[in-house]
């Protein structure tokens, strides 16, 4: 009998996702055994605290492997200076995320249903809500996903990469449906993104399993190899691999959001709760971009070898997606009325733009990214976060003067989402405008932002590739997208607050509206009835926008965002130096 | 050598964190009266210090070598992709650095009770013009192309929120928006052209760390194809902003609604970036490709001319008037750079001042006006008799009017006549016919000033207005220093002369340079 050998394992490589990961597990041992009370505040931190060990680990990690890559168990996970910098990307973002996530905001309460299995205006929902329950839950599904993340776009081998994928989507998909407010609409998102995801992840593994038919591996690199050196069985059929890549490819865009996979993303955008948005259209594009980079530019040098007109038509597939992309994004985004869907669909263009530097299969595409990753995710989980403080407020007219508030009267409701409800916020919230401002500027890829850097990256990279027409393409989107993106501006900053007809106008500067009301004292009537959406506001009250404050951390990441946003797009020079160390050993 | 040129950057960037950021703080209606005030004073202070960095950066030029970008720095900004921090002026640059740095004051100064007294709006409003002065002067000074892009796009930022959110008229929010989508529209290209020009450069040989400096691309040989895209690109974010016909029409809007000081500092300093742009890299970048679309561009400047003059004409809107006349007056600046003869040139580089102060000097005097109207109307027709009312208001308007149709002696009739001869004898073909074609917008300048003036300050006063106030002392003083320069460059027009003269030569040398060549070409293949 052979002794077992145990394998050798560099932990230090591993320890980014296993700090992450094995965090997640401990949250679910917190769960069962932390009281309910201190449950919120140990998960808070023990989260936090792992995205950021993780992050300690890779700067430790970073020098080593930026001389040397590694492979760690066999090749399932492959730490090149790419792969780690998403990863370091993903736990920025993640742990910017998580602070939104975490705040509670004036109003006492979290983004998120106090017993999310509840069925949706049943008495048990009722009762949750009450005796104040809630869902800590989320945070190990967060640090699940993020972990998910982290390993996707740090793999060779495609059955890894196909379990990374499962590992964050599906906390996703629950945390999708966890929504305080509007909870049908949160459920129905969920299910939409768990029908669609599921049938993205079924292409997936299909393209694998022809890969594997083609190739006899499923490793990206020994594919590549086979590839170049010939002589596989198959060789003739490489209608095989054109259909195997094709699938993965899929798979990967779905999640990537490019058209025409992106019909789950307005709803699942809009229905999930808004920091989990935020989480989500952040790192989950990072991960599924870089992941999409490493697959397609692995895969490349052997079609490249194999026939170089598959290659040609392989890009093509991607210059396509990418136009298509763009043109969705921007020209539907265009017409939007709600903040959420704007900005999903801003997403949906972004993936586009991502698309154009990639497209260009160029040896920049690496840093320029990365960087159009970090800074895409920092503007849109600081606009996510700024859209969880703007909040309807039921007000009910004639009672009394502006003194002594009625029963009800007051009541923070849920987001105002509808663009035309953001009118008039530069008045009441000049600190929140102008950084939600700043993050739509950098969207728009105004210079001396991040965003411009980042477009500037894209269109390099495409026009260094010989797709110098696609660049102008993507300008010419990115005109459509300025304009979607001025609309929400002007109607913050230029129109005045609307006044409802019939009624006496709001104060609008009135102190009361900016602190009364959202005390922390209105948790027992206030929570009650606060989750009722706003087709419960009598006839008789009406619904008027307020800004909540921040408890801190929503503040502290909205603040954060806003700075790197300037720095990156003034002083882009220090990233840009580590996004290049990144791009270093390219296949 | 102390940094003229940054400081005169980095000094009103000061001023505006100084003075704007504090304006983000909320807004409380009740407290803000007891604020004490300090925006307008604290911004007019500024932007006078920067008067006197002005003025040590002037005596530190050295106008016998005007020619040559001087007090130049340079320093790597993003080396990972070739953009540099390289500032550097030659004599054109510096005059329209000084145009920026003159009229801010005396807009902040116009602009003293227009805002309102709610501190918060003031302090925004004056950051904003601060911020907006810092990138004027940067983006005269920069001498990086991808630096130049970067300015050119991020000053429409301020911009855009002066417009929408401090203007006067009732249309300022889609004029602002009108603005920034034609301005980006523009830019946008311009930056796909720009992004091709860096890899042309570093294909041709050039130093990919440096490869945006514009020293480093003059005389690169791009090829003509590449060439002649790259100037289109180029040439149409420059023709927006200057602004041409056909690509003029959000000018008369944000004219028409932004506030007067807005206007000022837009049509009068930032458009010339427009022109100057032209001027310092369409024709040096791309010297045959300026050749090649001379013609067409000469066409485009003289319809712009007759055009904007005869919608002048037609308006009935006070501002939106001198928003035209502007489009007019870029017609013969641009007319005159792309003649390439060293007079043309140098006659639209020294318009480019002169508009600056004569545009600048109707608009506001223009704003004083309509200030005083009971209803803050803009309508001409609304006005009559004021001559008599307000006299020196009267006589300021009239001079303004008289040095934006040219009037001897006053600055602008020297550039005029400069680009008019130079014209006259450019290079490309058809250009003394298209200069004739040119001259009926002279007429047509006399009509639009005079028929304006008539109606308003000629006959009995209007209904309602008998007794308007005259001009204020601080309104003299914003109007005094326009009306002196406009009078002392008239007369002794050599003092600005000496500052555009050489770089007008070394202009028209760089677009000639091929002529001989081909010549000699020409005659060796005959042989």
């Amino acid at each position: 009998m052979t002794e077992f050998v145990a394998p050798e394992i560099d932990w230090l490589a591993l320890a980014p996702l296993i700090v992450v990961l094995g965090a997640g597990v401990v949250g679910v041992l917190v769960e069962a055994f932390v009281p309910a009370k201190a449950r919120r505040v140990t998960q808070i931190v023990l989260t936090l605290a792992a995205l950021a060990g993780g992050f300690a680990f890779i700067a430790v990690l970073w020098p080593q492997i930026v001389a040397q890559p590694v492979q760690v168990v066999g090749g399932s996970v492959t730490l090149t200076p790419f792969a780690l910098g998403t990863q370091g990307i993903i736990a920025v973002l993640a742990f910017l995320g998580v602070l939104v996530v975490a705040d509670r905001t004036a109003t006492g309460q979290d983004a998120f249903a106090p017993a999310a299995s509840a069925v949706p205006g049943t008495s048990y929902e009722d009762l949750a809500r009450r005796s104040g329950l809630e869902q800590t839950e989320i945070y190990p599904l967060l640090l699940f996903a993020a972990g998910g993340m982290m390993l996707f776009a740090s793999t060779d081998d495609l059955i890894v990469m196909f379990i990374a994928l499962e590992v964050l989507s599906l906390p996703l998909y629950v945390l999708c449906a966890t929504a305080r407010r509007r909870r049908l609409l949160s459920q129905e998102a969920a299910a939409k993104y768990f029908l669609l995801g599921a049938f993205a992840s079924a292409l997936f593994i299909f393209g694998v399993a022809l890969i594997y038919g083609f190739a006899g591996t499923v490793r990206l690199l020994e594919i590549a190899t086979a590839m170049q050196q010939g002589g596989l069985p198959l060789d003739g059929m490489s209608g095989l691999l054109v259909a195997g890549v094709l699938l993965v490819t899929v798979g990967l865009l779905f999640k990537v959001g490019a058209v025409p996979f992106h019909a789950w993303t307005p709803d699942v955008y809009t229905g999930a709760p808004t920091p989990i948005t935020g989480f989500m259209a952040a790192c989950t594009k990072a991960a599924a971009v870089a992941a999409l980079v490493e697959v397609l530019y692995r895969v490349s040098i052997g079609v490249q070898a194999v026939d170089p007109e598959i290659m040609r038509q392989l890009q093509v597939v991607i210059v396509v997606v990418a136009v298509l992309t763009m043109a969705v994004g921007t020209v539907v985004g265009s017409v939007q009325s709600d903040v959420k869907r704007l900005l999903a669909y801003s997403s949906i263009a972004h993936a586009g733009f991502l698309l154009v530097g990639i497209a260009g299969f160029s040896s920049q595409v690496q840093s320029s990214t990365l960087f159009y990753l970090l800074s895409y995710g920092i503007a849109t989980i600081g606009a996510f976060a700024v859209v969880t403080l703007v909040r309807e407020r039921r007000v009910t007219p004639g009672s009394g003067e502006h003194n002594g508030p009625v029963e009800d009267d007051g009541v923070v409701l849920g987001e105002a989402t509808e663009i035309a409800q953001w009118a008039g916020l530069g008045r009441k919230a000049p600190w929140l405008t102008a950084a939600f401002a700043l993050f739509l500027l950098s969207m728009a890829g105004i210079p001396l932002t991040a965003g411009f850097i980042a477009k500037f990256g894209a269109f390099t990279g495409a026009t260094s590739g010989g797709l110098w027409w696609l660049a102008v393409l993507g300008v010419l989107a990115s005109v459509v997208a300025v304009a979607f993106y001025l609309r929400l501006l002007v109607v913050m900053v230029f129109q005045p607050a609307p006044i409802t007809p019939g009624v006496e106008p709001a104060r609008d500067d009135s102190p009361r509206v900016e602190t009364g009301a959202v005390s922390t004292g209105s948790t027992s009537a206030g929570s009650a009835t606060a989750t009722m959406t706003k087709v419960q506001v009598t006839a008789a009250q009406r619904v008027e926008v307020t800004v909540v404050r921040s408890r801190g951390p929503a503040a502290l990441a909205i603040a954060v965002c806003a700075i790197a946003t300037v720095i990156l797009g003034v002083f882009p020079s220090l990233v840009l130096d580590l996004a290049q160390e990144a791009s270093k050993f390219v296949p | 050598m102390f940094p003229w040129l940054t400081a005169l950057i980095a000094w009103p960037l000061v001023g505006a964190a100084v003075v704007g950021l504090g304006s983000l703080g909320r807004s409380r209606t009740g407290s803000a009266s007891a604020g004490v005030g300090l925006a307008r004073p604290l911004a007019l202070l500024f932007s006078l210090v920067e008067v006197v960095l002005l003025v040590g950066a002037f005596a530190a030029f050295d106008t016998g070598a005007a020619a040559e970008h001087q007090l130049a720095a340079t320093y790597p900004w993003i080396p990972q992709i070739g953009a540099s921090y390289a500032v550097g002026v030659d004599g054109v640059g510096l005059l329209l650095v000084a145009l920026a740095v003159v009229l801010v004051p005396l807009v902040l100064l116009a602009a003293w009770q227009e805002q309102g007294r709610d501190e918060v709006r003031l302090r925004r409003f004056v950051g904003l013009v601060l911020l907006l002065e810092a990138f004027m002067v940067a983006v005269f000074c920069a001498r990086d192309v991808f630096l130049f892009y970067v300015l050119f796009e991020a000053m429409l930022i301020p911009a855009y929120f002066l417009i929408g959110g401090f203007g006067q008229g009732a249309g300022r929010r889609q004029a602002a928006v009108k603005f920034l989508m034609f301005s980006l529209g523009g830019g946008l290209i311009m930056l796909a052209a720009v992004i091709a020009l860096y890899f042309l450069a570093v294909g041709a040989g050039v130093d990919p760390s440096r490869a945006f400096l514009v020293d480093e691309l003059v005389g690169v040989d791009l090829g003509a194809t590449a060439e002649r895209l790259m100037f289109v690109g180029f040439f149409i974010a420059f023709a927006i902003k200057a602004p041409m016909v056909p690509v003029h029409s959000w000018l008369p809007d944000v004219a028409g609604n932004a506030s007067p000081g807005t206007s000022t500092l837009l049509i009068c300093v930032l458009d010339k970036v427009g022109t100057f742009g032209m001027l310092t890299l369409c024709l040096p970048l791309f010297p045959e490709a300026s050749r090649w679309a001379a013609p067409f561009v000469i066409a485009l400047a003289v319809i712009s001319v007759l055009y904007g003059a005869i919608m002048a004409i037609m308006q009935t809107d006070l501002l939106r008037l001198v928003g035209w006349t502007s489009v007019s007056h870029f017609g013969f600046i641009i007319l005159g750079i792309f003649t390439f003869t060293p007079l043309g040139t140098a006659g639209s580089s020294f318009m480019m001042l002169n508009h600056g102060l004569a545009t600048g000097a109707l608009f506001l005097v223009a704003g004083f006006l309509v200030s005083r109207h009971p209803e803050k109307s803009q309508r001409i027709t609304d006005y009559r008799g004021l001559r008599s009312v307000t006299p020196v208001l009267a006589g300021t308007f009239l001079v303004a009017g008289l040095a934006t149709l040219s009037l001897p002696g006053l600055a602008t009739f020297v550039s005029e006549i400069m680009v008019l001869i130079g014209a006259f004898g450019g290079a490309p073909a058809g250009s003394a016919a298209w200069t004739v074609a040119a001259i009926p917008g002279v007429v047509l300048a006399a009509v639009y000033v005079l028929l304006t003036y008539q109606k308003i300050f000629t006959g009995a006063p209007a209904e309602g207005l008998e007794d308007l106030p005259d001009l204020k002392a601080r309104e003299r003083f914003v109007a005094a220093p326009l009306v002196a320069g406009l009078l002392v460059l008239g007369l002794v027009p050599g003092l600005a002369l000496t500052y555009v003269d050489a770089p007008a030569e070394q202009s028209a040398a760089l677009t000639a340079v091929d002529e001989p060549a081909d010549a000699a070409a020409q005659m060796g293949s005959d042989k």
